[in-house]
């Protein structure tokens, strides 16, 4: 333990904890902006400084570490007069155009500055906004230079939580700038869309490219059917957006919100998450029958999910040779696409032009998946608008519907019946632990070997997690499976599924099933989510869904009575024709920049 | 030879037998040796002046089993050039340093890290690698030495960020502490010191800590190789005695009409005539690395200003926002004053911040603009407002 003082008062703490860490402790909070929970130490921003008695240049909070007997000083006039220079110079360089900005009111430098009461312009404005393109080229992301004051937050997640590094720095002095390779858009070097940099930029810099005047315009067009799905994660990370604490469900005041705003109809993602669990779950026995039992020795596996845009987007161009074994099963929101402009308007009797498909993701590559050129596959673009988390918050507050005392609604019919294995596609694992469920009951009859149907191996937070179940007394036609023990694989954060990778590649881990979700915690902690993130919150958004899981009545996907019918009515059998034609998709080979 | 008002030296580029100081100190302790350059009170060449022993015995003190020694051979302080001579003259030197050192703090890995500019020297250093490795070989010594070519970033030369650059990343310096000591180069303990420190430690372990003691002032030990360049008729590389006074400086090399001298390069400060006499050239007065710029009078500060706030604008590594930001700011502000858009007092508000660049900054650079600018504009106010 190491003593030191903050401001006179005396504080204890482990070898090793930042200044900043130790003031907290004695409730000081020293402002922040290139520091972020979820990463390494930066130390850029300066805006930490703090003084230590002695000592001639100021220290960064964030990036010292304590030393026994310091005495810190986090408010002194030196201090002050540091950092107000470092916000104004911050903002000397920064489009500070605030009203314009769709930050405003959220923005991290915005508040310092406001904090700081930075008043006159006391320096030079530095910024020539002819010098600056707004990158919109991605359908995804939004890249404003503009906006950004370099604190790297992006670089370091696309680095460090997503091994991605599509962002990187480039040039020095007066011209360093965040870039791409070659300076190339979003849209055209390696980015995975998943938006992990837009839930960590503390500006405007980096956002989801915003649909929501299309929606609004599909919403108020009288001859237009808008039909809305809204994804697991969704329900438990909207409430943050509308001034609720983190892992607040707030399903039934989403679907009433949802109503309000004039959607026609509003249906869940759960139900083709249950779908992708029949599709998926009978698309891996059908490749562990051909590899056990026909001895096909083309058979790719370990078999991989498919439901993550981000983690697709990853391997087509990480590990091409990998993509046979990534599941044919289009993800949830897609399948949903398809049926929304096939099997709804004929249930319906509608006309499918008229039909407009929006889907409301906690995700940003969720926007660029639905606009890939296989996903028309009913002729129309199968999903037309992705709206984030935050977006339809925006839409809530916009309509001046008051959210928090909204009644609980009950989703739409047909395709809004949903079930807690669809609930918990939101989490990492849930995948996982929804095909486990559906898959053990196929092949044996019973359930799942687990208390409550709660694999929790499966569950959890570290970044790769490995299980296996054991299948006996198998029904007769799956008897090839007697005495298998079934090995799965659980991923997420892409830095994480690369190594996953890596070990299968070089044989180290030898599985059958895997899942990967590209963000932190999976769909909860996604691109889309409400800011701020860090594992606290996720951790609250986790709880969430499992507790949404146990709230429901069924909670097996085979069992949700809409699949049922709509393998009876309109699909057939899983991986039927039908199923082919609008479930299933295939993949492209990218290159590595 | 011997100047009239200063001392000139020549033990850097003295002849030597490194065979032979070798010879003794792969039989020397390795503490010893560190007490040895301690004793001599042998303090950085590169300008920030930190002890040379002190570096090495806390390298030494640290467990680990893989270390490294580094050499700063990137030189990039503008107005300084007295390593390229010293590695174009005595590169067997340069390495036997480096051989001293690596023995001290148990290092069996070196990597020179050299300016890009000075890619000429290679096939020279490489020669001499050739007999050096072999020489090891012959002191059943297996300590090997590397060179990396740096590519004309000024921020290479911070050690922190010329770490980045020799391990494949972007030149950026890193947060302190860790210290090189203790986390250098990959992470490991490492000793990162100036060609011509090297070198002093060479001549150290050849005629003693006292012999080298001999020279120079209390706070600033022995000689040092100073780079003379400007308004003067006698510029180049001489190897002078620490401890003498701008004025003694200048009376050696000025041309008659000396206005200011700028010791340490664009880092440095700048001495005005008025303060000739009383400042001393060493770290109890101006620490230099080596660059020595004269100015007479029919130079323009403001010329002479801008064009250092010009080069760190576009230096600055650009991460820390007090430097990358504040640079621009101080070069757009002289600039301001200079036209008359904003009035003389706005030079104090630049000041103001000047002095939070040096106490907010994340590295040296960021640390160092403040002292050019601030003796400056404190001794030419005039001729940067009209």
């Amino acid at each position: 333990m190491v003593n030191l003082s903050i401001n006179g008062m005396m504080v204890k703490v482990p070898k090793g904890t930042t200044i900043l860490d130790a003031a907290k402790k004695q409730n000081f909070r020293i402002p922040t902006l290139c520091h972020h929970d979820d990463l390494c130490v930066a130390g850029n921003c300066r805006v930490c400084v703090v003084e230590q008695l002695g000592g001639k240049s100021l220290l960064a909070a964030c990036a010292t570490p304590v030393s026994e007997g310091m005495q810190i000083l986090t408010n002194s006039l030196k201090v002050r007069a540091a950092r107000k220079h470092v916000i104004e110079l911050l903002l000397s360089e920064h489009n500070a155009d605030c009203t314009k900005c769709y930050k405003n009111g959220m923005c991290e430098l915005q508040n310092l500055s406001n904090e700081f009461a930075v008043g006159d312009h006391l320096l030079l404005d530095l910024i020539d906004l002819k010098n600056y393109t707004i990158d919109r080229f991605s359908p995804s992301i939004q890249k404003d230079d503009s906006k950004c004051i370099r604190c790297q937050r992006c670089v370091r997640t696309c680095e460090q939580l997503q091994g991605v590094n599509a962002l990187t720095v480039a040039h020095k002095g007066e011209r360093q700038k965040i870039s791409t390779f070659e300076d190339l858009s979003m849209a055209e070097v390696i980015c995975t869309n998943c938006g992990q940099c837009i839930n960590r930029c503390p500006t405007g810099a980096l956002v989801e490219r915003i649909y929501l005047d299309e929606v609004w315009d599909a919403i108020l067009d009288p001859s237009k059917h808008v039909v809305v799905q809204t994804a697991p994660a969704v329900r438990v990370g909207l409430g943050e957006e509308l001034g609720l604490e983190p892992g607040k469900r707030v399903t039934g005041q989403m679907v009433a919100a949802l109503k309000r705003l004039g959607f026609d109809s509003v249906l869940d993602t759960d139900f083709t998450a249950d779908l992708t669990i029949m599709e998926e779950g009978t698309e891996l026995l059908t490749r562990l029958k051909k590899a056990l039992v026909d001895k096909d020795p083309t058979v790719a596996l370990p078999m991989t999910t498919s439901c993550s845009p981000g983690w697709i987007k990853f391997i087509e161009h990480t590990f091409p040779e990998y993509l046979p074994n990534v599941s044919t099963c289009k993800s949830p929101q897609q399948m949903f696409g398809a049926l929304a402009k096939t099997y709804y308007p004929q249930v319906r009797k509608l006309n499918t032009k008229d039909v407009v498909s929006v889907s409301i993701m906690p995700c940003t590559a969720k926007k660029y998946e639905a606009n890939r050129p296989e996903m028309r596959s009913s002729g129309y673009k199968d999903v037309d608008y992705v709206l984030t988390t935050r977006e339809l918050a925006r839409m809530i507050k916009q309509a001046g519907i008051e959210f928090n005392l909204l009644k609980e609604d009950k989703y739409d019919s047909i395709m809004g019946a949903s079930t807690g294995a669809g609930v918990i596609f939101g989490a990492t694992g849930g995948v996982m632990e929804a095909a486990l469920r559906t898959a053990y009951e196929i092949v044996t009859g019973r359930e799942v070997p687990f208390e409550n149907l709660n694999i929790t191996a499966v569950r959890g937070i570290e970044g790769v997690r490995i299980a296996s179940v054991l299948i006996e007394d198998c029904k007769e036609e799956w008897s090839f499976l007697n005495g298998v023990e079934l090995k799965c694989a659980v991923a997420h954060g892409l830095v994480n599924a690369r190594k996953l990778m890596n070990a299968v590649k070089s044989g180290e881990l030898a599985v059958h099933f895997i899942e990967v979700m590209a963000c932190p915690g999976g769909c909860l902690g996604g691109g889309g989510q409400p800011i701020p993130t860090n594992e606290e919150i996720r951790k609250k958004r986790t709880a969430a869904i499992y507790a949404e899981d146990m709230s429901m009545a069924i909670r097996k996907s085979h069992e949700n009575p809409e699949v049922i019918g709509i393998y009876k009515e309109f699909l057939g059998e899983p991986l039927g024709h039908k199923s082919h034609e609008l479930l299933h998709t295939h993949y492209t080979k990218r290159v590595r920049y | 030879m011997s100047g009239k008002f200063v001392k000139r030296v020549d033990l850097i580029f003295e002849e030597v037998e490194c065979r032979e100081i070798l010879g003794k100190i792969m039989k020397m302790d390795p503490d010893d040796i560190c007490q040895e350059v301690l004793d001599s009170d042998l303090k950085g060449r590169g300008g920030a002046g930190f002890p040379t022993g002190m570096k090495w015995r806390f390298a030494f003190q640290e467990s680990d089993p893989v270390k490294y020694i580094v050499c700063n051979a990137d030189e990039g302080e503008p107005g300084t050039f007295k390593d390229r001579e010293i590695l174009d003259q005595v590169p067997g030197k340069v390495f036997c340093g480096m051989a001293i050192a690596a023995r001290a703090v148990g290092a069996k890995s070196g990597y020179v890290y050299l300016r890009g500019e000075y890619k000429f020297l290679i096939p020279k250093l490489n020669e001499q690698l050739k007999n050096f490795h072999q020489m090891m070989d012959e002191f059943n010594h297996n300590f090997r030495i590397q060179i990396r070519l740096g590519s004309g970033a000024y921020i290479c030369g911070e050690e922190s960020a010329l770490f980045e650059s020799i391990e494949g990343k972007r030149g950026e310096p890193r947060n302190k502490p860790p210290y090189p000591t203790t986390s250098g180069l990959f992470g490991k303990p490492t000793s990162i010191n100036n060609v011509e420190t090297l070198v002093h430690t060479v001549m150290i372990m050849k005629y003693g800590a006292s012999h080298f003691k001999e020279l120079g002032t209390k706070d600033s030990r022995g000689s040092k190789v100073f780079s003379v360049s400007g308004d003067t008729p006698k510029s180049g590389i001489f190897e002078l005695e620490l401890g003498m006074s701008v004025n003694e400086f200048v009376q050696e090399f000025g041309d008659g009409d000396t206005k200011a001298v700028q010791v340490g390069g664009a880092s440095g400060f700048c001495v005005p005539r008025k303060r000739f006499e009383e400042t001393i050239i060493g770290f109890e007065g101006v620490p230099t690395g080596g660059s020595m710029k004269l100015f007479n009078s029919t130079r323009s500060m403001y010329n002479v200003l801008h064009n250092y706030l010009d080069f760190f604008t576009e230096e600055s590594c650009g991460q820390c926002t007090p430097c990358r930001v504040g640079c621009q700011q101080l070069l757009k502000g002289v600039e301001a004053v200079k036209r008359g858009d904003k009035n003389s007092k706005y030079l104090d508000e630049l000041v103001k911040l000047a002095k939070t660049m040096k106490r907010a900054s994340k590295c040296g650079l960021g640390q160092s603009v403040g002292n050019a600018f601030g003796s400056i504009v404190e001794n030419f106010k005039e001729e940067i407002i009209y």
